[in-house]
């Protein structure tokens, strides 16, 4: 049983592994060929990101409001208030951002990304693109793998902002902070190479969501149901990837940063 | 001409095509009959080359299709249509769309010229005007016959159906067949029909073949296979429910 598992596992990860590899071939040979599709990656973009705005918004504003509600007393009664800023961009910046953006669209595009395909191959529409002298990596991976990766790293910078907006609301209205303190304390402690490690981490967690949805629904079997447990698997895979991909990302980006920029 | 030779398929521990033998003339329109689940689809899906044999051949104008790397596969499926049993159309595009989508990405026609070709094929399936209605909103027969369109709005050398007479109405699949007859007269088309309706099955073929326990049990025209002497055939073709069909 365990065998298996880690068997199945093993091959799962090669199988992505020779997606991802396809999805590269076939963009640069589009590039090259000049028959990139731009349009179908321009809707997907929209798919992705401008419908996931809503609840990036809301996961962004709500998490920047309880960080400062969480750490801006605690810091009032050190007579740290200066910091709350700081901290809590540093917070949304490096980990809080990235991880739960892509949570949230790993939920909502990676589902519907798996979804789509899957039904599409048990309705043998997977057959008649390459009945149609189509490659379905081509047609169907590529624009959704650019789309999450390019609209993760988009909607990542969106979330940054929207926390920083909700956390300067709290910090004035609740904790006492002017809003000049709150800002000049994010200026003073939040570095390039902060918000840029956060947006790396995004970018790569978008290509993960982007890969699993697509691997999911290719490898979809049986009818509705089969559908279902691939839309499910898409969304509990990309997460457990995530966060694992998360920790050597976050070790790999700090050393690079103590190493080069510090 | 199409050559299947000692074609052999499994699925797990369960072998669908065993050791399949099979000439298809150019011109032809070969019928294959056969029961739910024996195979036929996976037959078709083997000459327009999206499945792999486990061994065996199948040669189109004597060049093995199996051993094809993708770039020749490509160019031979661009002279070839499919009607897929489930008519596959894409659920996100439109009929238009549908129809139009080996012209948008392997010629390089005018949208006007496009257009023009999709609203023939439309109207040749009997379906003039539903350029702009959505999969969704097409009944079940409506959708084969756009399937249909798509299958030969790149005029073809050779068209696959799988099943295509099922789900319509006896009027419509009249149509289908005289359609097919047509493409046939005019382009010297070569078909090869899958289906379950003897009827039509009749109207249409050149060849009957009985496709049955993984191979073809039986070859002819019309004639012989109505007069054949082998039980299995006499059972199908009677629709009887006892008789080696069961037995196996």
């Amino acid at each position: 049983m365990f065998a298996k598992f880690i068997r199945d596992f093993v091959e799962s990860i090669g199988s992505m592994s020779i997606l991802f590899m396809q999805t590269i071939y076939w963009t640069i040979h589009n590039l090259r060929t000049g028959k990139f599709a731009f349009r179908n990656l321009l809707d997907q973009m929209s798919r992705i990101g401008v419908d996931s705005l809503l609840m990036v918004a809301i996961t962004g504003v709500s998490t920047g409001a309880v960080l400062v509600v969480q750490i801006g007393y605690q810091f009032a009664q050190m007579g740290a208030q200066s910091y709350v800023g700081g901290v809590v961009s540093l917070a949304m910046a490096r980990e809080l951002a990235p991880i739960l953006t892509s949570i949230v669209v790993a939920g909502r595009v990676g589902s519907s990304i798996a979804a789509e395909i899957g039904t599409m191959k048990i309705t043998e529409q997977i057959d008649a693109l390459e009945a149609m002298a189509t490659n379905p990596v081509d047609y169907l991976v590529v624009p959704r793998f650019w789309g999450c990766t390019i609209m993760l790293f988009m909607l990542t910078i969106f979330t940054n902002v929207v926390g920083m907006i909700g956390g300067s609301i709290v910090a004035v209205h609740q904790i006492g902070l002017t809003l000049i303190s709150f800002k000049d304390s994010i200026l003073h402690m939040l570095l390039v190479q902060d918000l840029m490690g956060g947006l790396v981490k995004a970018t790569v967690f978008g290509a993960i969501i982007g890969i699993i949805g697509c691997y999911k629904g290719f490898t979809t079997e049986g009818g509705a149901e089969g559908v279902g447990q691939s839309t499910t698997s898409a969304v509990v895979v990309s997460i457990m990837m995530i966060l694992a991909v998360n920790y050597f990302l976050t070790v790999g980006i700090n050393n690079f940063n103590t190493a080069y920029l510090l | 001409m199409i050559i299947v030779s000692n074609l052999q398929k499994s699925f797990g521990p369960k072998q669908v095509l065993k050791g399949v033998n099979l000439k298809i003339y150019d011109g032809e329109s070969l019928v294959i009959l056969g029961p739910s689940g024996c195979g036929k689809s996976v037959l078709l899906k083997h000459i327009i080359g999206l499945m792999k044999p486990d061994s065996g051949q199948v040669l189109i104008d004597g060049e093995d299709i199996t051993r094809f790397e993708q770039k020749k596969l490509d160019a031979l499926r661009m002279r070839m249509g499919m009607l897929f049993q489930s008519a596959a159309l894409f659920d996100s595009l439109n009929v238009e769309e549908n129809v139009a989508f080996g012209l948008r990405r392997h010629t390089k026609l005018t949208s006007r010229a496009i257009h023009h070709i999709v609203s023939e094929k439309l109207e040749m399936v009997g379906l003039p005007g539903t350029n702009y209605l959505m999969p969704s909103e097409l009944s079940g027969g409506m959708r084969k016959r756009v399937g249909l369109a798509r299958a030969i709005a790149m005029e073809p050398e050779i068209i696959l159906y799988d099943e295509p007479t099922t789900g319509l109405d006896p009027i419509m699949t009249s149509a289908i067949d005289e359609l097919h007859l047509s493409l046939k007269e005019r382009l010297g088309v070569t078909s090869i029909v899958v289906t379950h309706d003897l009827k039509s099955a009749y109207r249409v073929c050149d060849r009957i073949a009985l496709h049955f326990g993984g191979q073809i049990v039986e070859i002819g025209t019309r004639e012989e296979i109505i007069n054949s002497p082998n039980p299995v055939v006499q059972q199908f073709i009677r629709g009887e429910a006892q008789g080696p069909m069961t037995l196996l």
